[in-house]
């Protein structure tokens, strides 16, 4: 529906070729653009109107308290079902902390939350199949899970800013809601507002940036120097993205040019990892709450697990679409 | 007067929805006290983690996301 769409703007009212590299990546564009704004929008009313977001303060009701694996495990799916806000990390931070929740746990969290969300889910699986879809999500699962546990052991708790451990959490108030189907309409309307508000400059520079490596990347390059034969490949992907900070929704399509190019698998989820996961704002937001060797080892666990993740998918050489 | 306090550590929807008050209180023409609390260790005093949050006469009514203007509208009057 959308190619026919985009089909039917680009190369017939607008009468450019698809073997022309600006056809081809405005195609691209327009494709992408009206395909994963529609898909944005739904996602977000249907979740809206199914009041499936959970608070902060709900998780950590849940979190707390537990075993470290049911702790940990309940961490890594309610950061991955959860599209936080980055500017929310140094409550989350601190609340975990005040509820005694270990420090690897609030990590694996850290690290599931801008990774995985289920908007992004729903769209890697509308873009890139289900096969892509799984990998993605399962792989930044595992780093979650094991990211966590791996900060754990360099005893992050020394690290902490020291007026964390000093603040006391006030008791949560219960609010209550509207849950007429009125009330969910506007609080889903809300939602798409604020969320849409938020990611869609990512989104669109994450079109755009794909758009013109689908128009203008040749193949026999790509063919030649990234379908995962160097072994630099991977670890390049992840430092790259480093610097690079986009939401997870916006590095979807710039991983559909990519695959659909002839990059390698898991060079392509390494660099989508680095983009969503590792971002130097977020890192300055966490500053606020932790010392900056906290960050360096937090970043540098983070970089060596989407390598190991990189070369893992593309030693097992799966075909990408 | 209605004392209200909108909680947030310096986000964009924290401003929207201080602004947000401030337009509904002028239109219902009341007059209301409004502070901002930027101060993480408050904000987490009244058991809030997510923002912005808002306070109405030391009470908790709203944390997480806009809330919406008929919303604000009611509070307001209220």
């Amino acid at each position: 529906m959308f190619e026919a769409l985009s089909d039917l703007v680009v190369y017939r009212w607008i009468g450019l070729s698809p073997d022309n590299h600006f056809g081809a990546a405005l195609h691209f564009f327009v494709m992408d653009v009206t395909k994963i704004f529609v898909m944005l929008i739904l996602i977000i009313y249907l979740m809206g109107l199914l009041r499936a977001y959970l608070s902060p303060e709900r998780i950590r009701t849940y979190i707390q308290n537990r075993p470290d694996w049911q702790a940990r495990g309940m961490a890594v799916t309610l950061g991955a079902v959860t599209p936080f806000c980055s500017c929310s990390s140094v409550p989350l931070f601190i609340g975990f902390v005040e509820a005694g929740i270990p420090l690897g746990v609030t990590y694996s969290f850290l690290i599931a939350s801008p990774m995985i969300n289920e908007v992004a889910a729903v769209i890697l699986v509308g873009i890139l199949g289900w096969k892509l879809a799984l990998l993605y999500v399962g792989a930044g699962l595992m780093v979650a899970w094991f990211g966590g546990i791996i900060m754990q052991w360099f005893k992050p708790e020394r690290w902490v800013e020291d007026y964390v451990w000093k603040i006391h959490m006030g008791e949560t108030p219960t609010l209550e809601r509207d849950d007429s189907l009125k009330g969910r309409h506007s609080y889903a309307a809300a939602e798409v507002k604020e969320i849409v508000g938020r990611i869609w400059k990512w989104v669109l520079i994450g079109i755009g940036v794909g758009a013109l490596f689908h128009g203008f990347v040749p193949e026999a390059w790509v063919t030649e120097h990234l379908a995962g034969g160097n072994w630099f490949d991977v670890p390049t992907a992840v430092l790259l993205g480093i610097p690079l900070y986009s939401n997870a929704t916006g590095i979807i399509p710039v991983a559909e040019a990519m695959l659909t190019k002839g990059v390698a698998i898991g060079t392509t989820l390494a660099l989508m990892m680095s983009v969503a996961a590792l971002s130097l704002p977020e890192m300055l937001i966490l500053r606020k709450v932790v010392k900056w060797q906290a960050l360096a080892i937090f970043a540098g666990v983070l970089a060596i697990a989407f390598i190991i993740v990189g070369w893992g998918f593309n030693a097992m050489n799966i075909p990408a679409l | 007067m209605k004392n209200i306090k909108i909680l947030g550590t310096g986000c964009k929807a924290c401003d929207t929805t201080a602004n947000l008050f401030r337009i509904a209180a002028e239109q219902a023409g009341v007059e209301i006290e409004l502070e901002k609390v930027t101060d993480i260790a408050e904000i987490m005093g009244y058991g809030v983690m997510s923002t912005p949050g808002v306070i109405i006469d030391g009470e908790v009514v709203h944390a997480g996301g806009l809330p919406g203007p008929d919303q604000i509208r009611q509070w307001i009057s209220e």
